[in-house]
């Protein structure tokens, strides 16, 4: 007789019915007992050990009530200001190098070649000069910070930060687990996006991603650290204008946690309401990072990584912004069209046309934000030419950046409402198509785009709104 | 070739000697002769453990669910190549979430010529419990006995040789972070490709009434129907248990793919129950 799949199936049914209920819980508890068994059979324990015993303190601390809220600020802030002070010198050595002293060379050797005008405007001025902004004004905050954060996810504190938010996250009505996808979203939006997987429920795991975007990403922090150190931390005596920078990227990513709770509280209860499920987190015990390892991976996998990125997108949005700056219709650049259009909108809240148009060109990465908006505003308020001008421009300060941003309107307000629209805009085209293929739909893919605009919209325009009012008065 | 019983230690070892000889290959892992899967609960080092192997970077950190989907990579020892899959990291397999679906899926449709299983030794009771549920899929199993240093510093010794022979496969002391045990994890894995060091892992018996006896009776017909198939009683098992996934696979007949003839790179059938 031939036996078919359905026989089978049907034998298994059958047989099923004669089995004890709890049939699953007795196979799981006889598993754990052989395993148990075997593991005391072929474990000895030689008295207490020092290291679990400080294990055990350190846990005390880090996720304490109290004590593990204050122990994240402090090293969160400790990492960002070892960042911001480590960060100045090189950044204007290499911005000297390749923004000072190197363009003017290569435009004499374009002439020497014969190469016509504007291909070597829009090789020089566009592409090269955007990529150059991007690896000086990037590389060294990064190269700083990516191996600092490296060694606290490798000591193993990242899950302790999931820990110390969980409850939180509960009360919001999201899965706990979105602390960690949160985490993640610290290192890149996209990756934040796809580690989402670990929930479970379909209404938490939509919820995580459509609130990832509010974690700095790695393409921000430059952008926060750098507009931080050149217009706020220099409100301060020298000595504490380390402390002050870091403190307001610290807030702003503080900012960023309130908004991920503020926007997921809203959307379980609006149109992804339901219960939050609970889970199990594994505390991983503490484990003294390789430095070496380390250094290697964070400056391979993320720094170079990252920059490499940087450099791929940098390199086409520095021949647009070149395009736009130099295409001209009706007597005016394209640029200037789209910077008057965009103006008004940008006064109210707090922003340049120059900074939306940069947000627009620099849609495929946020880390060429800021090197669009020097380019753009240098080519737009008519700053004597990129080429040689730009190596004047430049003292060993690093207060270059400051008197391009200045000539191009910039002011304190503006310097804040970037930081704040820099944390609540829409995510990197990378991150939006993430979206849509985790979710399998355009339509969450445009609310989690609209949803950050709409929120830095509200936020940048009631800052400058009060930011004005206080000023006028 | 001798099953590793109680007094086989002599023979299987607790892992072939290491030595040099393999080769790392990155991401070349479209011609292989071999696949080997790594599993094991979530933050043991198997990511540690692929990036040593392939010499790629696959990122790792010190938290549970770094590995969500599966990565390849390939490496090479004497000559034979072997495509090396990293899945991701769980405490069981007899759920139904998505990185545990992988992970089992991977182990049985994927037919990974050995499954490498990293096991954490500070936490041996928790890690025992998975390489329990592996083995009741594949029979070609090695047990990587991972952060053997952090176990010395927490003032715990492991038996290796001891858990060798309880669990019937050989046993690999590792410290992956710091390289210790790479050589001879990837000896051990060619040397039981090769049928070298024969598998013979602990059969698990179920204490509750009548369920021997039935997973018996649907493993037999199981077998009628798909000669060869290697996981018999653990598919009888799942079905018993309901598995919606194993119905669904049983009914489309992926397990027809299990069942072909078994090739000197297959596990071997598992002897009738």
């Amino acid at each position: 007789m031939k036996i078919h799949p359905s026989d089978i199936l049907d034998q298994a049914d059958a047989l099923r019915w004669k089995l004890p209920q709890n049939v699953d819980d007795r196979i799981a508890e006889a598993l754990y007992g052989t395993a148990a068994d075997l593991a005391s059979r072929n474990t000895t324990k030689s008295g207490g050990s020092f290291r679990a015993t400080w294990q055990r303190q350190l846990d005390r601390i880090l996720t304490g009530r109290f004590t593990g809220l204050l122990a994240m600020l402090a090293i969160f802030s400790t990492v960002l200001w070892i960042t911001i002070s480590g960060a100045n010198v090189p950044s204007a050595m290499i911005a000297d190098l390749l923004v000072g002293t190197i363009p003017p060379l290569l435009h004499r050797a374009a002439e020497a070649a014969g190469l016509f005008p504007w291909l070597s405007g829009l090789l020089i001025d566009g592409v090269y000069l955007a990529t150059a902004w991007v690896i000086s004004v990037m590389l060294p905050p990064m190269a700083i910070f990516f191996p600092l954060f490296t060694i606290l996810e490798d000591f193993g504190y990242l899950p302790r930060v999931a820990f110390n938010l969980d409850r939180a996250f509960q009360k919001v009505g999201a899965h706990g687990k979105q602390a960690l996808t949160m985490s993640m979203g610290l290192g890149c939006n996209a990756a934040g996006v796809i580690a989402c997987r670990i929930i479970d429920s379909p209404r938490e795991r939509l919820i995580a991603i459509l609130t990832n975007n509010f974690s700095l990403c790695n393409g921000r922090w430059p952008t926060q650290i750098l507009i931080a150190t050149v217009f706020i931390g220099t409100l301060v005596p020298g000595a504490f204008s380390g402390v002050l920078a870091a403190a307001c990227v610290m807030g702003v990513a503080c900012l960023g946690f309130a908004l991920t709770f503020a926007s997921s509280w809203v959307l379980s209860r609006t149109v992804l309401r339901g219960e939050a499920s609970t889970f199990s987190l594994e505390l991983p015990p503490y484990r003294p990072p390789s430095i070496l390892r380390t250094l290697y991976t964070s400056l391979i996998d993320r720094t170079l990584f990252v920059l490499w990125r940087a450099v791929i997108f940098a390199a086409p949005a520095g021949a647009v912004i070149w395009l736009v700056s130099n295409v001209h219709f009706a007597d005016q650049s394209l640029a200037y069209w789209a910077i008057t259009a965009l103006n008004p909108l940008a006064w109210v809240m707090g922003l340049t046309g120059v900074i939306l148009l940069a947000y627009i060109i620099a849609i495929p990465a946020n880390e060429i934000i800021i090197p669009t908006v020097l380019m753009l505003t240098v080519q737009y308020a008519g700053l004597s030419g990129m080429g040689d001008g730009a190596g004047v421009m430049f003292d060993t300060d690093g207060h270059a950046l400051r008197t391009i941003l200045e000539a191009g309107g910039w002011s304190v307000l503006t310097a804040v409402c970037l930081m704040l629209f820099s944390l609540a805009h829409n995510p990197c085209s990378t991150t939006i198509y993430t979206i849509y293929k985790e979710t399998g739909s355009w339509k969450w893919a445009t609310v989690a785009t609209a949803m950050p605009l709409a929120v830095g919209f509200v936020l940048c325009s009631s800052v400058a709104l009060v930011w004005r009012i206080l000023a006028a008065g | 070739m001798s099953a590793c019983g109680d007094s086989g230690c002599g023979t299987c070892g607790t892992a072939a000697p290491g030595g040099a000889g393999w080769e790392r290959r990155g991401f070349r892992i479209t011609s292989f002769d071999s696949v080997v899967a790594l599993a094991g609960n979530p933050n043991t080092g198997k990511s540690t453990v692929f990036n040593h192997l392939t010499g790629l970077h696959q990122h790792t950190g010190n938290w549970p669910g770094k590995t969500i989907s599966r990565a390849d990579g390939a490496f090479e020892f004497h000559g034979t190549r072997y495509r090396l899959v990293d899945l991701p990291g769980t405490y069981s397999l007899l759920s139904a979430s998505p990185d545990e679906e992988v992970a089992r899926d991977f182990i049985l449709f994927g037919r990974p010529d050995v499954t490498v299983v990293v096991v954490d030794a500070t936490a041996l009771e928790r890690n025992l419990n998975l390489a329990l549920q592996i083995f009741q899929i594949t029979r070609r199993a090695v047990i990587a006995l991972n952060l053997m240093d952090e176990a010395a510093a927490h003032g715990v010794r492991v038996d290796d040789r001891g858990l060798a022979r309880d669990l019937g496969v050989p046993v690999v002391p590792m410290a992956a972070r710091k390289g210790e045990g790479i050589d001879a994890l990837v000896a051990t894995i060619d040397a039981v490709r090769r049928g070298d060091i024969v598998c013979n892992p602990k059969a698990f018996h179920f204490p509750v009434p009548g369920l021997e006896e039935s997973v018996a009776s649907l493993a037999r017909d199981l077998a009628g129907l798909y000669p060869g198939l290697p996981q018999a009683r653990w598919v009888a098992l799942r079905l018993l248990q309901g598995d919606g996934r194993i119905r669904e696979a049983l009914r489309s007949g992926d397990f027809e793919l299990l069942a072909g003839p078994v090739g000197p790179n297959q596990p071997s059938p598992e002897p009738a129950a």
